[in-house]
């Protein structure tokens, strides 16, 4: 039998690659969930990239998924800016979360615009976080939303809806929210990482 | 003291030529009928062989294919004074001089550097303006006029060194009153020097006050009286196209022109603009195109991005013959400050940019933000504004809010809170008494609806607590 050759020197020497990829910058934008931190492998939103949101319906708390970040944000010197939300803001609601509505910008622009001024906010790099509810965005586009985010390094949201799961995507994260028989939270995908095989319950209080 | 002088030679053609993106042989004529003749060409029509006073007749016949343009003294005079609104960002005191400016530098060099820095910084604002110039310097304006009629880039710093300047300088460059400049030669006088060192009481006698006053300024003995030039507080610029334009895209570049011109001037006056009207004038009439900012900017760029965008969602109705720029409202220029410590990315748009990029396309009520009121009611509980006062609603309420209620369809929701009565309005006749609840639907959406008080049927629903 030839020498034996402990495993540390071939490791030093890199000759042997270990398949494991490079672990992510932690903690740099949290959910405000720990449930959805702890399986997120960046420990929460993945920085300066597009997260995609698929929905069931309206009003299954895909607001309250991101609330506790934009109450975060608004903290900040950056806005976060809607871009043509399907409905109005309630301001007293926000303000329940704990949001600073001076901080929020709101930008209402016709279907053909949105994608239009959802890349310009991203890409300014003065917004923290950029929200949007596009209806027609293929896979071009939305990959241009996260090359904005990328360039801009701001929080990209895209709110769509559910039947586009089976479209692959170019985003950073996707998660399917689902409202019966209990509300969860599904991780779809999620870049530099496993996808979680069990959905995080998503705790819905009133404020 | 030192003075600066920016001659001006081509003013004329220069303010023509800059608004062309072509270079076609091109002259400009004065005269009526058969007296018309060529007081400026530019280059390609030189090279042809047209020259200055030349009949337009004569010309004609040397060259088929040019164009002829009447020249205008007052366009001329008001591009000088444009420049002189320009050269105004560098000093407090300027004066025209025909065909050209001068302006006291000598305290200005305290805030741009030395001579020859400022000299490349008017020459940088003028080469990008399109005007061919001359700079020169010196103790006195009136001197530094006639160096700049002799040589470009002539810098005379010292009463000393301008002596020695002005001996060598030919009597029919001097810019001295013709009477003594067209006499002298004739006398065996043809330099300033040989005429500096005669008797001032026999030029007196012979060529009257005048000629000694003249004399006096070039050498700075007598104070130069110049009036000095005030910018006015309005910007008008207009420009005539050469043929009907009758798509936008073929306004862009005289826009591009125009927007640079009024940044120049506003940085002349250390000002920016909030409302300028761009009016596309056809033969009858004209098309008012109103760029409105939320607040005052002189960028150039960023200006002519604005104004373009603004442009191209304009429908022409005719041609357009002449398009004009009108800047009323010019308020004071505060530049946006910037924290040390700054999370945004190097290159970052600042964010009131981004609003007004939004704006010229979206529309000027596009970008806005929401803010409470204190009314009760919901639908009148916010409203856009820039005012919020923070006050927390201790009842639970939506993160969405519909504009109004619609019916709530499908079987009867799960209550999960309430009723929270608001029984309201009574004083300006939109009355509302509602018992609003939490619910949730049979798809497991949580809205805010109500019901008339007492009941539970018949839900309206107002909006998501999504």
């Amino acid at each position: 039998m030839a020498t034996v050759m402990p495993l540390s020197n071939l490791l030093d020497a890199r000759r042997v690659w270990r398949g494991r990829a490079e672990p992510l910058p932690a903690g740099e934008q949290p959910t405000g969930w720990a449930a959805l931190d702890a399986v997120l492998p960046s420990g929460g939103w993945p920085a300066a990239a597009l997260s995609e949101i698929l929905l069931p319906l309206d009003g299954v708390g895909e607001l309250q998924l991101v609330l506790p970040t934009l109450a975060r944000l608004s903290q900040g010197a950056r806005a976060v800016v809607l871009v043509a939300p399907p409905y109005l803001p309630c301001v007293a609601g926000w303000r329940q979360h704990g949001v600073d509505m001076r901080r929020i910008e709101i930008v209402s622009a016709t279907e053909a615009d949105v994608l239009w001024a959802t890349e310009q906010c991203l890409r300014s790099g003065s917004c923290a976080a950029v929200l949007a509810w596009p209806r027609q965005a293929d896979d071009r586009a939305l990959r241009r939303l996260q090359v904005a985010a990328d360039g801009g390094r701001a929080l990209a949201f895209a709110f769509r809806d559910r039947r586009h799961l089976s479209n692959a995507s170019p985003a950073a994260l996707r998660l399917e929210l689902e409202a019966r028989p209990q509300a969860r939270v599904w991780v779809r995908k999620c870049r530099g990482g496993a996808v979680p095989a069990q959905p995080v319950a998503l705790p819905r209080a009133l404020h | 003291m030192l003075w600066a002088c920016i001659a001006l030679p081509q003013l004329a053609l220069d303010g023509v030529l800059r608004r062309r993106a072509d270079a076609g042989p091109l002259v400009l004529v004065a005269g009526t009928g058969h007296a018309r003749s060529i007081v400026a060409a530019n280059a390609a029509a030189r090279e042809a062989g047209l020259r200055v006073g030349q009949r337009l007749s004569a010309a004609q016949a040397l060259l088929a294919q040019f164009e002829a343009l009447p020249y205008q003294p007052e366009r001329v005079d008001q591009w000088h004074r444009f420049l002189a609104a320009v050269a105004y960002r560098y000093s407090a005191e300027v004066s025209l001089l025909p065909h050209a400016i001068v302006l006291e530098v000598s305290r200005s060099l305290n805030l741009f550097g030395s001579w020859p820095r400022l000299e490349s910084l008017l020459r940088a604002d003028l080469d990008a303006l399109g005007f061919r110039h001359r700079i020169s310097a010196a103790p006195t304006p009136h001197a530094a006029h006639v160096l700049a009629g002799v040589a470009d880039g002539q810098a005379v710093l010292t009463d000393e060194q301008l002596r020695h300047a002005l001996q060598c300088i030919p009597l029919a460059r001097s810019r001295l009153p013709a009477v003594a400049a067209d006499a002298l030669p004739g006398m065996g006088i043809r330099t300033l020097g040989q005429l500096l060192a005669l008797p001032r009481d026999g030029l007196r006698r012979r060529f009257g006050a005048e000629l000694l006053l003249a004399l006096d300024r070039l050498t700075g003995a007598a104070p130069a009286g110049l009036e000095a030039y005030r910018p006015p507080d309005r910007f008008d610029l207009r420009i005539e196209l050469t043929h009907e334009v009758e798509a936008i895209g073929a306004l862009v570049f005289p826009l591009r022109r125009m927007t640079s011109d009024l940044s120049a001037y506003l940085a002349g006056r250390d000002g920016g603009v909030q409302r300028f009207t761009l009016q596309l004038e056809h033969r009858e009439g004209h098309t008012e195109v109103k760029v409105g900012l939320l607040a005052p900017e002189r960028e150039a760029g960023m200006l002519f991005e604005l104004a373009r965008a603004r442009l191209e969602q304009v429908q022409l109705p005719q041609p357009v013959i002449a398009m004009r720029l009108l800047a009323r409202d010019l308020p004071a220029f505060v530049p946006a400050g910037r924290d040390l410590f700054d999370e945004r990315p190097a290159n970052a748009l600042p964010i009131e940019q981004l609003r007004e990029r939004l704006r010229a396309r979206l529309g000027d009520r596009a970008v806005h933000q929401l803010g409470s009121t204190t009314d009760p009611r919901p639908e009148l509980a916010q409203k856009v504004t820039a005012h919020d006062d923070g006050w927390q609603e201790p009842s639970p309420r939506p993160t969405w809010l519909f504009e109004r209620p619609i019916p709530l369809r499908g079987p009867a929701p799960q209550i999960l809170a309430g009723p929270e009565r608001l029984e309201t309005g009574w004083w300006d006749g939109g009355e509302v008494c509602r018992d609003y609840y939490v619910v949730e639907t049979a798809q497991g959406q949580r809205g805010w609806a109500f019901c008339a008080p007492g009941e539970r049927d018949g839900w309206m629903l107002h909006g998501w607590f999504a």
